[in-house]
């Protein structure tokens, strides 16, 4: 078997891909100007941002203006949620509903405000990773200023009934916002028919560079402002805009929501190929509803081996993965993702994350196919947890 | 998050995996709960480790550590062995990332269980000469 190189870590990051470099370039040594000059380099680069923004607002079915460029993902979460916490405070409402497994930009943001008078109802979800939208119905208070649920898992890819969501909100006038950070691209999503008030996404989940992201915010919505200066992106958030990265972001929006059923034609059947020759392994599963889940997404927990050994051993074998476990995360916890959706710690400590894209040959999955079961077997030669469980002891 | 080359090496070729069937003392330390399980077999002629092995559940730290801690005790005394510390572990595999310490906490205290065990076999009190074992905490 010859060594491949394959990368499978594309809901960590991913390249940036020909066109969006090209499509970038020109803005770093010659149309260089700031956006905010008088002079037609400047006013070149203005027009190029406010094209890269229209692409944005197309992607999402949103209005040009609805669209701020941040830096990040994550910061689109902050301002989100800190800027409705700070505006629906002043009426009095200091609730805000959200998920046990939301990503920690989302958490975090949610844990601070709590320690800042506010209180958070975190929903649970369920075995498949997936959120009733009645527990949010329930969730929500006189007092909710507002609903922050994810798209799609990081993790575990699970879609949640973001629609189904939304109008639960409206109906209970709550303002609804999401993190869709994964979801971008790989799902078809239109703010107004959806009835999304607010959306983060980032721009190195779909092939631009990392460093930029957006938030769309619904027309009507004012948020405090997020950095005070100058008068960029309408005096929201000051700061010369990256035209470079601003630019990368439009081009690959346009071309990472141009052809989302296509792509997930092509790599749902590898996906599903990659799920089901994993689980012909004993004591596997697959974390995350199978059907409502992200296309090139796969989670599966494997006993008896822990992930951050398992990721090293393919890393060995060219494959680039990500895991759950507590010892790639830095603390002795493994993932709250898998433990929301039951997982034991054991188990939760040996998943395995693939996520793939339409660029994956058949060859890769096959490679992929014969390199984790050699791996795993090894790893369970050398684990006395595995060994316990085939003489049938108690794992502690 | 940085491995040396040494832990690297000591990961994707462990020394000494396996098991004595006729160890003279077996020591496990750890729990699958926080991750990391390390199972230390050693075999005992006149007060001198002659062999060492070890099974492993856990990152690669906790796989480079007890490579490394059956290395430094193999074909030593037991009052070598006893002198075994984490640091000595640590700096064996140029060094550890700071997250990743507590791996070689456990690779000491394996080879103390393992030492432990072997005084029991011998009706020997173990207290006094291994101490305590310490345990992970959750």
């Amino acid at each position: 078997m010859e060594k491949r190189f394959i990368y499978a870590d594309n809901a960590a990051t991913t390249a940036v891909s020909d066109e969006v470099l090209s499509a970038m370039l020109p803005h770093f040594t010659k149309a260089y100007g700031n956006a905010s000059s008088i002079y037609k380099l400047g006013r070149d680069a203005q027009a190029d941002v406010e094209k890269a923004r229209e692409k944005v607002a197309v992607a999402l079915g949103a209005d040009p203006k609805e669209i701020f460029f941040t830096s990040c993902g994550s910061e689109s979460d902050n301002w989100a949620i800190k800027g409705t916490a700070e505006m629906m405070s002043k009426k009095g409402k200091k609730h805000i509903v959200t998920s046990v497994f939301e990503h920690h930009a989302v958490l975090h943001t949610c844990e601070y405000l709590e320690k800042h008078g506010f209180e958070v109802t975190y929903v649970p979800v369920d075995e498949k990773g997936l959120i009733d939208s009645e527990n949010v119905r329930n969730a929500i208070r006189e007092d909710t200023a507002l609903v922050t649920i994810m798209y799609a898992n990081n993790e575990i890819g699970t879609i949640q009934p973001i629609e189904e969501i939304a109008k639960i909100c409206h109906e209970k006038k709550v303002l609804f916002h999401t993190d869709a950070v994964q979801a971008v691209g790989h799902v078809e999503i239109d703010v107004k028919k959806q009835g999304i008030d607010m959306l983060s996404l980032s721009g190195h989940k779909i092939h631009a560079q990392k460093g930029i992201g957006a938030l769309y915010v619904r027309k009507g919505i004012v948020l405090p402002n997020l950095i005070h200066g100058g008068g960029q992106e309408r005096g929201k958030r000051a700061g010369t805009e990256n035209v470079p990265a601003i630019v990368g972001l439009g081009r690959a929006i346009e071309i990472a929501c141009s052809n989302i059923v296509e792509k997930a034609d092509i790599v749902t059947p590898k996906r599903n190929r990659l799920i089901d020759g994993i689980l012909k392994l004993p004591y596997t599963r697959l974390n995350g509803d199978r059907d409502k889940r992200l296309p090139g997404n796969l989670n599966i927990s494997i006993e008896g081996i822990e992930g951050e050994s398992l990721l090293l051993m393919l890393d060995l074998n060219g494959i680039c993965a990500s895991s759950g476990s507590a010892c790639t995360s830095g603390s002795l916890d493994p993932s709250h993702v898998l433990l929301s959706i039951g997982l034991k710690h054991e188990v939760a400590h040996g998943s395995l994350r693939l996520s793939i894209e339409e660029d994956i040959t058949d060859e890769d999955v096959d490679y992929i196919l014969e390199v984790i079961p050699k791996v795993v077997e090894r790893l369970r030669e050398m684990s006395p947890v595995w060994e316990k469980m085939m003489n049938g002891e108690e794992v502690k | 998050m940085m491995y040396s080359e040494k832990v690297l090496d000591h990961f994707s070729n462990p020394r000494n995996v396996g098991e004595i069937d006729d160890a003279d003392g077996v020591g496990e330390i750890g729990n699958a709960k926080c991750g990391d399980i390390m199972k230390m077999y050693l075999k005992i002629d006149k007060g001198i480790i002659t062999d060492a092995k070890f099974k492993t559940f856990g990152c690669g730290a906790a796989v480079a550590t007890s490579s490394m801690a059956t290395e430094l005790i193999k074909g030593k005394s037991i009052d070598d062995a006893l002198k075994l510390t984490n640091d000595a572990v640590v700096e064996a595999l140029d060094g550890l990332p700071a997250v990743k310490v507590h791996c070689s906490v456990l690779a000491e205290q394996a080879v103390r269980a393992a030492l432990s065990d072997y005084y029991t076999r011998q009706g020997i009190d173990p207290l006094p000469i291994v101490g305590e074992i310490k345990e992970p905490e959750e």
